[in-house]
């Protein structure tokens, strides 16, 4: 049973997440003129996983090595009071983000809050020159003033609707799916691993 | 993962995975203690009573720092400026406190019990920071937290608790919390120092052979001689206290190759370690158990405060 809702359809398949990610790659190089200075920060729990396929694509066609670094925003959440969590992940940057332009990356981008975390989160841990924003999904419904810079796909969908991604590395299966909500659940990332056990 | 824990006062309610999930989360910890802003705002609003009853430096020092690194305000009180010397009950005083709408509280008594009764007074999450001779389950935590870092698990190992025992809260949690997390227990002292009915203590062994049971252990865990506890004059000097329970660098030749030493503090140099196994770079944990003492400090703090939804997966 996958306690996330039922199924209502599937929005991108394999070939179609993959296709959006060399594409973001190949825009976030147009963008920045090359790879110089970016670095990818990944969003735990699965936007770390994308970071690491983006600078794979980076690095085949650029022919470097990006610095790639994982983001926990747990600590940094608003709605600590109200929906707390146990689960603190870690948080792995190993490299000085100063004066870098970091590209942060995201599964989803929903209200914005979690975005909204991760820039505090990222200037606690240093000075970057810019950072933007690279989300596989948009699928609006934002409650604060941000915008992702790369898009693989804006979802329209309902607040009565969980959009989730799913990755062959942590699910054994890659897909992005709308699921229906139950009244009173609230929208957030497939638990890893779940698809497994179904 | 679910934690439903309101107060953190007896460590022998908190199963393996309660214990391992603090663990954890003092491990991620880490992390933040390790940056140059050494601050997450997770914990910001909240206002945290210290209630120090008791003179205390680590314990008192390392929950404000676990505190304020986790962006909670702060009141710390206790001692001869209270109104208690004025003849206010301290449960009395604890009303008080919460009519300033107040988050938790960390008590430290010399009396047992106390955190338990200014629990049901006050309403809101209690941490036992150390009371009498019952519990003090944060330094368990902490020592759980430093064998780990060090073996990579708690089961399995050996561990000897040498000294006064009878008079230790230190072993009113650490015994208990050992035995959850699968260790074997041998409490060494003389006769003097253990509790009347040593058996209660749970632990497996019970000895006054410390030459004997060394050679076993892999971790020494010294407690302190509270000198401050000694009228009734269990032994005869401080000499001979240390001859026959001291770890010593003579000693030193009957340990396990990777044994390691620790100690609650604070330290009496000559008394139950030398200078030599005090500092010894390869043995000593004693610092590292008192850096741990933020980490497990800062995840108690974070899971007790956890919301109202206790349990729910994100």
């Amino acid at each position: 049973m996958n306690e996330g809702g039922n199924v209502k359809s599937v929005c991108m398949d394999e070939r179609e997440i993959d296709r959006s990610l060399t594409r973001i790659a190949h825009q976030i190089l147009e963008a920045n003129k090359g790879a110089g200075n970016i670095a990818l920060v990944g969003i735990v729990t699965r936007g770390d996983l994308l970071a690491k396929r983006l600078a794979e694509r980076i690095g085949a066609i650029e022919g470097v090595e990006v610095p790639l670094g994982r983001l926990d925003i747990s600590l940094y959440r608003d709605d600590f009071a109200t929906y707390f969590s146990p689960e603190v992940h870690s948080t792995q940057i190993p490299f000085d983000i100063d004066g870098k332009t970091i590209v942060l990356v995201d599964d989803v981008l929903f209200t914005g809050r979690t975005i909204r975390a991760a820039l505090d989160a990222l200037m606690d841990i240093g000075r970057p020159a810019c950072v933007q924003l690279a989300v596989l999904v948009d699928r609006g419904h934002r409650q604060l003033p941000i915008r992702a810079d790369f898009v693989g796909k804006n979802v329209p969908s309902s607040l009565e609707e969980n959009v989730r991604l799913f990755l062959d590395e942590v699910d054994g299966v890659s897909a992005v799916e709308i699921l229906s909500l139950a009244p009173g659940d609230r929208a957030h990332a497939a638990p890893i691993g779940e698809k497994e056990g179904e | 993962m679910a934690f439903n824990h309101r107060h953190l006062i007896d460590l022998s309610e908190y199963s393996a995975e309660d214990i391992t999930l603090i663990l954890d989360i003092a491990e991620r910890f880490r992390e933040v203690n390790e940056r140059r802003i050494k601050k997450v705002p997770t914990l910001k609003g909240y206002t945290v009573v210290n209630m120090f009853n008791e003179p205390s430096t680590r314990t008192r020092s390392s929950f404000e720092i676990a505190e304020k690194r986790l962006s909670c305000d702060t009141l710390n009180f206790g001692g001869s400026s209270t109104s208690t010397v004025k003849g206010e009950s301290l449960l009395d005083t604890v009303r008080t406190l919460c009519s300033y709408k107040i988050d938790l509280i960390v008590v430290r008594d010399k009396h047992a019990g106390v955190p338990y009764q200014v629990a049901q007074a006050s309403g809101v999450p209690v941490i036992d920071a150390g009371d009498g001779k019952h519990q003090h389950p944060t330094q368990a935590l902490l020592d759980l937290y430093t064998m780990r870092k060090r073996f990579g698990a708690i089961e399995g190992l050996h561990v000897g608790i040498v000294g006064d025992i009878g008079h230790s809260r230190v072993c009113g949690s650490l015994i208990p919390a050992l035995k959850t997390m699968g260790a074997e227990v041998t409490v060494i002292g003389p006769p003097t120092l253990m509790p009347a009915m040593p058996e209660l203590l749970g632990a497996d062994h019970v000895t006054s052979d410390f030459d004997a049971a060394l050679p076993q252990l892999d971790v020494v865990y010294m407690l302190r001689i509270q000198r401050e506890r000694l009228e009734g004059a269990p032994f005869p000097s401080l000499r001979e206290y240390n001859l026959l329970f001291g770890l010593t660098r003579e000693r030193e030749k009957l340990m396990k190759p990777d044994a390691i030493v620790c100690h609650p503090g604070p330290l009496n140099r000559g008394v139950e370690l030398d200078d030599y196994m005090a500092d010894h770079l390869e043995r000593s944990e004693i610092l590292d158990q008192v850096y741990a003492g933020v980490l497990v400090r800062m995840a108690s703090l974070y899971l007790l405060l956890g919301g109202t939804d206790h349990g729910v997966d994100a």
